[in-house]
């Protein structure tokens, strides 16, 4: 009976303990993040202006960064724990068994900006503008919904895609923070009344433009969500140079950028501002390519190829490089760290990748060797004239290449006929780039599908067997399958054909005053930029 | 004098006529259109139909010489036509820069003003003494001092030592001068150092000139005070150089602040220029040359009629 006592004792007392600690760990944490409070304006600086205020036609983080706190999409991610999808406008959602019909729960209550109701309507006005564009109007992102064969709205709180086949990328693609929910009666009357004007049911109203200054966001008083925004305003400023940028976040002037800074613009704000700044730090969605005409002579040898992505030594470049400019994980076709990412000691046996640079050269020596391509041979690499990260890698990937006895002239191009050159296939190799709002296969491969079937594949090769593997990847809703497609993908990308390859991903550094909270970085500079949760310690 | 002007506003239009032509065609010249700009850029996917589809949307579907009649046809009715980059009238654009750009333009000549002509005068007055040593000393610096790099210094001063940066948007003088005054003094006192050193140079060798020339000699000979000598027949006879130099600057200053804008983050006529220029928005860079040049004719146009004012034997028939 005693032990028994004795027992109980010990239980409650643990009990006690447990409790306690749990009590202190939770304060703690409530401490450690503050409680949110309402009001302020937040100012930001922004690098670019914004074209039209139309997302769906948008491709620019300048449109995205002032406009997005002004609408709501379908779905959005959770910014807490990326790549989660969560509800925006929908509150819930279902697949079919077949998973050709996702149904979605509009949230009831949620108003646009002129007090009207936002229903099933709209989303569907909203979603066939993006897929099915009547003509005269621009979808930049209508590619990515080939799947989607028709939308129904059974009544004003539901709206089902119905799909073709499918699809492993449709929710992600639906949670694009570019698919701002329009309302339906304005579309009906004008498609391109979004273009010239805003009209949302975001967290923030609009409230001023001056173009090639600023942009002013107030609060929604009626935002679906109580409490949310904290912030009484918000206020972009357009900074185009990044001295006065940095000049701005270090005055305290602008509070926050959130495209990213380098690592010399980190340690300047860093330095000069100590205990009043915060660095948040993540890979970033984002690198750079070296691009290869595959139909010039001697690059269509992919022996030439091989022995270029091999002379490259990643896993050095990337301590080097990461000290003075954006580019920083060595990784192959996915975001290193990302769930599709190939694991270092796989992606270590792919041309380019391995760790031995000495056995690597060599072997590029030899493959140059049998091309017939003699020692000393000149060729040029074209390149963006904007000097972070492009000209920086440009002149790092041209050392690599002179260590297997290539003679490479840079050549840093203004945009107008740098793409025109890459277009026209007027180039022999070059430096290219990527940036993708999420980490999807269906996204980051379209790069290295034949020319004719991507816009965005300057190498001018085809190859039916990689068209092959990606409609296999999109379509395989088994992620192991499709994992498996994925590595066969890659491989041939960039080992067997090796048509052109990444050099590094990018790092996102974001300096910003601690009084900014609420806000966390994720990969992708697109993302989580609705403000809803920021707040202002003071 | 009223015919002589109206002569030289009508030759006005000639001379713009030919200006927009050769700006229609070296903007087609250069490679890159905004369409693949726009898209490329980001790195979007946009296949070709979207590209075309936009392509038409700006008329660059259509042959050149239908784009150039176009807008011609709309010069001809002051309709500038829409900036291709954000759609919005180019009046409007331009409009809400020009403020800033003009009140710059201003003050910065001010500046340069109220430097060039008592120090310019002052060396010539004291020439080969130290006082005429330090004048073009420090108008040699201002010539070799680039503004911007002045700006980039005055800003860092101001952010090392003061922890203080001037306004990032623009105030307009007639809502709060004050707001306004402490964003554009700063580049303003920047560009017109520069701006100052060229017309101090041009003043001291003009008085030194005039001061040598025999009604100067006259003047004094009749025992007229000196500074009467100085004032009313010397400086007003050795400004006439002076106001050339200042003139053309200021036409120079209305669209040619680039990099000082950069410096400064501001919303000015300069930084529209160049993001026009490396946007490919056609419409708008073919507006600005138009403005410019037309800010270069008429200022030239005022020069002459100071010039008559300051010098009765000139007189334009």
């Amino acid at each position: 009976m005693e032990t028994y006592g004795r027992a109980i004792r010990k239980a409650v007392t643990a009990a006690i303990l447990s409790l306690a600690i749990l009590l202190f760990w939770t304060s703690a944490q409530a401490a450690e993040k503050g409680t949110a409070r309402s009001g302020g304006e937040l100012v930001f600086a922004v690098g670019e202006t914004p074209p039209s205020y139309d997302g769906h036609r948008e491709t620019t983080f300048a449109m995205l960064h002032p406009i997005a706190p002004h609408y709501s999409t379908l779905l959005r991610f959770d910014p807490e724990n990326y790549p989660k999808i969560v509800g925006d406008v929908a509150e819930s959602w279902s697949v079919s068994k077949d998973g050709l019909a996702h149904s979605f729960k509009v949230r009831k209550g949620i108003k646009f900006h002129d007090g009207s109701e936002l229903t099933s309507k709209d989303v569907k006005a909203t979603y066939e503008r993006i897929i099915f564009p009547p003509q005269g109007v621009a979808s930049a992102r209508k590619a990515y919904y080939g799947m989607v064969d028709r939308i129904e709205t059974p009544d004003v709180s539901t709206v089902v895609f119905h799909l073709k086949y499918p699809s492993a990328s449709l929710l992600a693609n639906l949670a694009s923070p570019w698919n701002f929910i329009y309302k339906a009666e304005i579309l009906e009357k004008d498609q391109r009344w979004y273009e010239k004007n805003i009209m949302g049911s975001g967290p923030f109203t609009f409230a001023e433009y001056v173009p090639g200054s600023h942009w002013v966001g107030k609060k929604n008083p009626n935002y679906y969500m109580k409490g949310r925004p904290y912030l009484d305003s918000y206020k972009a400023v357009f900074i185009r140079d990044t001295a006065p940028r940095v000049a701005a976040v270090r005055s305290g002037q602008a509070l926050i950028e959130f495209r990213g800074f380098n690592p010399a613009a980190r340690e300047d704000i860093v330095k000069a501002l100590g205990n009043k700044v915060v660095v948040q730090e993540s890979p970033w969605i984002c690198n750079l390519t070296v691009a290869i005409n595959n139909e010039k002579k001697p690059f269509d040898d992919v022996r030439v190829r091989r022995a270029l992505t091999l002379a490259i030594d990643r896993w050095e470049g990337s301590k080097a490089l990461s000290q003075i400019s954006l580019m920083k994980f060595p990784g192959g076709l996915f975001r290193p760290g990302a769930q599709f990412a190939t694991p270092e000691a796989e992606l270590s046996k792919l041309a380019g990748f391995g760790k031995n640079i000495e056995a690597a050269r060599k072997e590029a020596r030899k493959l140059l060797k049998e091309a017939g391509v003699p020692e000393g041979f000149s060729f040029t690499l074209k390149n963006r004239n904007v000097k972070e990260p492009y000209e920086v890698t440009g002149v790092f990937v041209i050392d690599q290449w002179r260590q297997i006895g290539l003679n490479v002239t840079h050549m840093p191009q203004e945009g107008g006929p740098y793409f025109n050159d890459f277009r026209q296939g007027n180039y022999e190799t070059g430096i290219d780039f990527n940036c993708d709002f999420m980490d999807e296969p269906d996204y980051q491969l379209l790069k290295y599908l034949s020319s004719d079937k991507s816009p965005l594949n300057y190498g001018r090769y085809k190859d039916s067997a990689l068209d092959d593997l990606y409609e296999k990847q999109s379509r395989a809703t088994d992620s192991k399958e499709r994992l498996k497609f994925l590595r066969q993908f890659e491989k041939r990308v960039l080992d067997e054909q090796a048509y052109q390859f990444h050099v590094l991903w990018w790092q996102r550094i974001i300096p910003h005053w601690t009084k900014v909270k609420g806000w966390k970085i994720t990969p992708s500079h697109y993302l989580n930029q609705d403000l809803r949760d920021v707040w202002l310690e003071e | 004098m009223r015919q002589y002007i109206l002569k030289r506003l009508l030759l006005m239009i000639p001379t713009l006529l030919g200006v927009a032509t050769l700006v229609f065609l070296m903007l087609r010249v250069a490679p890159g259109d905004i369409v693949e700009l726009k898209y490329a850029g980001t790195g979007a996917f946009a296949p070709k139909e979207v590209l075309d589809q936009e392509r038409a949307q700006l008329g660059l579907d259509k042959p050149l010489w239908h784009q150039f009649l176009s807008w011609m046809w709309g010069i001809v009715r002051f309709d500038f036509g829409n900036s291709m980059w954000t759609g919005r009238p180019i009046t409007y654009e331009i409009w809400i820069r020009l403020e800033l750009s003009l009140e710059l333009a201003i003050m910065a000549t001010i500046v340069a003003i109220l430097l060039s002509v008592p120090l310019g005068t002052i060396a010539a007055l004291k020439q080969d003494t130290w006082v005429d040593y330090f004048v073009r000393v420090f108008s040699i610096a201002g010539l070799s001092i680039p503004s911007f790099w002045l700006g980039i210094i005055i800003i860092l001063g101001f952010l090392i030592i003061f922890k203080w940066l001037p306004p990032l948007t623009f105030t307009s003088f007639w809502v709060d001068p004050k707001a306004n005054l402490m964003q554009l003094i700063w580049p303003a006192l920047a560009v017109g150092y520069r701006y100052s050193a060229v017309a101090t140079r041009m003043t001291r060798s003009a008085v030194l000139e005039v001061l040598r020339e025999d009604y100067i000699r006259t003047a004094r000979a009749k025992g007229l005070w000196e500074r009467v000598i100085l004032i009313r027949h010397a400086l007003k006879n050795a400004l006439l150089p002076v106001i050339t130099v200042i003139g053309l600057e200021f036409a120079f200053l209305i669209g040619g602040l680039v990099v000082t804008e950069q410096v400064f983050n501001l919303n000015g006529i300069g930084m529209l220029f160049v993001e026009s220029i490396t946007r490919r928005d056609y419409i708008m860079t073919q507006a600005l040359v138009l403005l410019v040049s037309f800010a270069f004719i008429f200022v030239n146009l005022i020069v002459d009629l100071l010039y008559a004012w300051l010098d009765p034997r000139i007189r334009y028939q």
